[in-house]
């Protein structure tokens, strides 16, 4: 059975491969930095699921003093010139869109297919996994046609890599490491302690007023967590279901429904939603870490002032 | 109260633009020992939680094939198709993306789009050729500001649609959770009263969107004074 272990197995062959080509760049200021940053992230994809936890941390740690003491960075120029560049756009044309709308058209493909494949009675894919694992052979499958259309030296693909990765840096780690902070958060108990804190501070005796503070309360829990997910349950529990269900009547479809989708408009605006707001930023190239937030910020308050509306006209009417 | 201390720590070092990653993992620490386990045992916890969230980064696997396309002038193609057509507009390129990604996501699609396989390679150029086919090379900040609408579509489109999906990890997490509390629902309920906010997102975004096609419009009639145009090294990124 082919397990997500598999799909690690690349990941830590791809990291490992970009830290080996950053430590042969002689040019590169950072080139040790930037190689034993990487080569410990390709250790934790590697042997991850054989190291003890605490082994596992320090990994984790070391990761994060390299990046503290500012030894990560610097993109590596571009490999052709513009002119290079724009005379193979022209030269291929709109063939070069194919590898690149062929990952997510087969994983896709290979998330439907490959279910319920059976290979000797056990199936050929952890279920649990399809999309991920897909998402892994759709990668190489695309790479693999870029190759045989492209012809460039073998050593390409990782130089290129390497240059995309060197350019997010740090930031392709954080939202693991949020995904991480979440599970401590959780353990320590900090989502109880937020609903006790605000249903001891607000006077929820209005049904109205238990809306707003619902709807606000999972966007805002939603900004400190960088996760809805985290909020629902939290909030749901500590105000939605004792007061807008419990004590006014409310419908708890239409609770849960607009009220997690108010999570949302929270992601929309927080640098804790590392996958969607900080990385893209580093993706591409932009000088301010929070320009994305800046501008989703107005959709995301204007929204979550339209589902508070709406949760107010429907939720004590069904 | 305590264990709130570890929030605050990511809220002050986040304000004070420390180095985010930095700032996360010293926000878990803090929070572990709050909660008073013992040092050792907090890396261990740290180790344990990064170590199962590994998934996360998978995304990155893409990076070979998109860098490989863009060494061919994936982008510079992406560029060009979009400049030449007469109607576009940055603003309505991401327009049409917008509404591509939230239908999409709607109908459980959600890997069809995304910031490395999307955002970068084709988005951000096209909508950068569309306002470069108007009016000629772009300032780096317009450049940027434009980059960063390209990746405020993908995102509002994927979160204001795939709640729509009735299989969707959301839903199910509602589902599960309202059942835990002695409360049957139907998934299909909790989409259906997900597509008001939907529309509303569409229409919201939507017309932020074209409003920023104005200003682009104005800008391009009325530079603005040289001295707010820096151009840097970013500036032919």
């Amino acid at each position: 059975m082919i397990r997500l272990e598999a799909v690690y197995i690349l990941m830590g062959l791809l990291v490992g491969g970009i830290a080996i080509v950053n430590l042969r760049d002689r040019d590169h200021p950072k080139r040790t930095g930037n190689a034993l940053f990487w080569g410990l992230y390709a250790v934790s994809f590697l042997f991850g699921s054989h190291l003890p936890d605490l082994a596992n941390g320090v990994l984790v740690l070391a990761m994060v003093g390299v990046a503290a003491a500012r030894a990560l960075g610097g993109g590596s120029a571009e490999s052709t010139t513009v002119e290079e560049r724009r005379a193979s756009a022209r030269r291929w044309g709109n063939r070069l869109f194919l590898p690149a709308l062929l990952v997510p058209v087969l994983t896709l493909i290979g998330t439907f297919a490959l279910r319920g494949v059976r290979v000797g009675g056990v199936p050929l894919v952890d279920p649990r996994q399809l999309t991920l694992v897909s998402l892994g052979v759709a990668t190489l499958v695309a790479l693999g046609a870029a190759m045989l259309m492209l012809r460039p030296p073998a050593a390409t693909p990782l130089r290129e890599a390497r240059r995309l990765l060197d350019t997010v840096g740090w930031a392709a780690v954080l939202p693991q490491s949020l995904a991480a902070l979440g599970a401590l958060f959780a353990a320590a108990g900090v989502g109880t302690a937020v609903a006790t804190l605000v249903t001891e501070w607000i006077p929820l005796d209005h049904a109205v007023v238990a809306v707003v503070t619902y709807t606000v309360g999972m966007a805002l829990f939603t900004i400190v967590m960088g996760n809805a997910f985290a909020a629902f349950p939290v909030m749901t529990a500590g105000i939605g279901l004792p007061l807008i269900v419990g004590t006014f009547g409310g419908d708890p479809v239409i609770m849960a429904a607009i009220g997690m989708l108010s999570g949302y408009c929270g992601t929309l605006m927080t640098p804790m939603a590392a996958n969607y707001n900080i990385v893209p930023a580093a993706l591409l190239e932009l000088p301010d870490q929070n320009g994305v937030i800046r501008v989703q910020f107005p959709t995301g308050v204007v929204l979550l002032v339209v589902n508070t509306v709406l949760m107010s006209l429907f939720v004590y009417r069904a | 109260m305590l264990p709130l201390i570890g929030i605050a720590v990511a809220i002050v070092g986040f304000i004070l633009r420390f180095n985010p990653l930095v700032v996360v993992t010293v926000a878990g620490i803090v929070t572990g020992l709050a909660a008073g386990q013992g040092l050792l045992e907090v890396v261990a916890t740290l180790g344990k939680a990064f170590n199962e969230n590994r998934y996360v980064a998978i995304v990155w696997l893409l990076l070979p094939v998109i860098g490989l396309l863009e060494r061919a002038g994936l982008k510079e193609r992406a560029h060009d198709l979009i400049s030449r057509l007469k109607g576009a507009t940055t603003g309505r390129v991401l327009l049409a993306y917008l509404a591509l990604r939230q239908i999409t996501s709607a109908l459980g699609l959600t890997s069809l789009g995304g910031h490395a396989q999307m955002v970068r390679p084709l988005l951000a150029p096209m909508a950068e050729g569309a306002a470069e086919g108007k009016g000629g090379e772009l300032d780096a900040p317009t450049r940027f500001r434009i980059r960063a609408w390209a990746a405020s579509a993908d995102n509002v489109g994927f979160f204001f649609g795939e709640d729509i999906f009735v299989a969707i990890g959301a839903i199910l997490l509602m589902k599960g959770f309202l059942e835990q509390n002695g409360i049957l629902v139907e998934p299909i309920q909790l989409s259906l009263w997900a597509i008001p906010t939907a529309v509303a997102a569409f229409v919201i975004h939507g017309t932020r969107l074209l409003l920023f096609d104005r200003r682009l419009a104005r800008e391009r009639a009325a530079p603005p004074r040289p001295i707010d145009t820096p151009t840097g090294p970013g500036a032919d990124a």
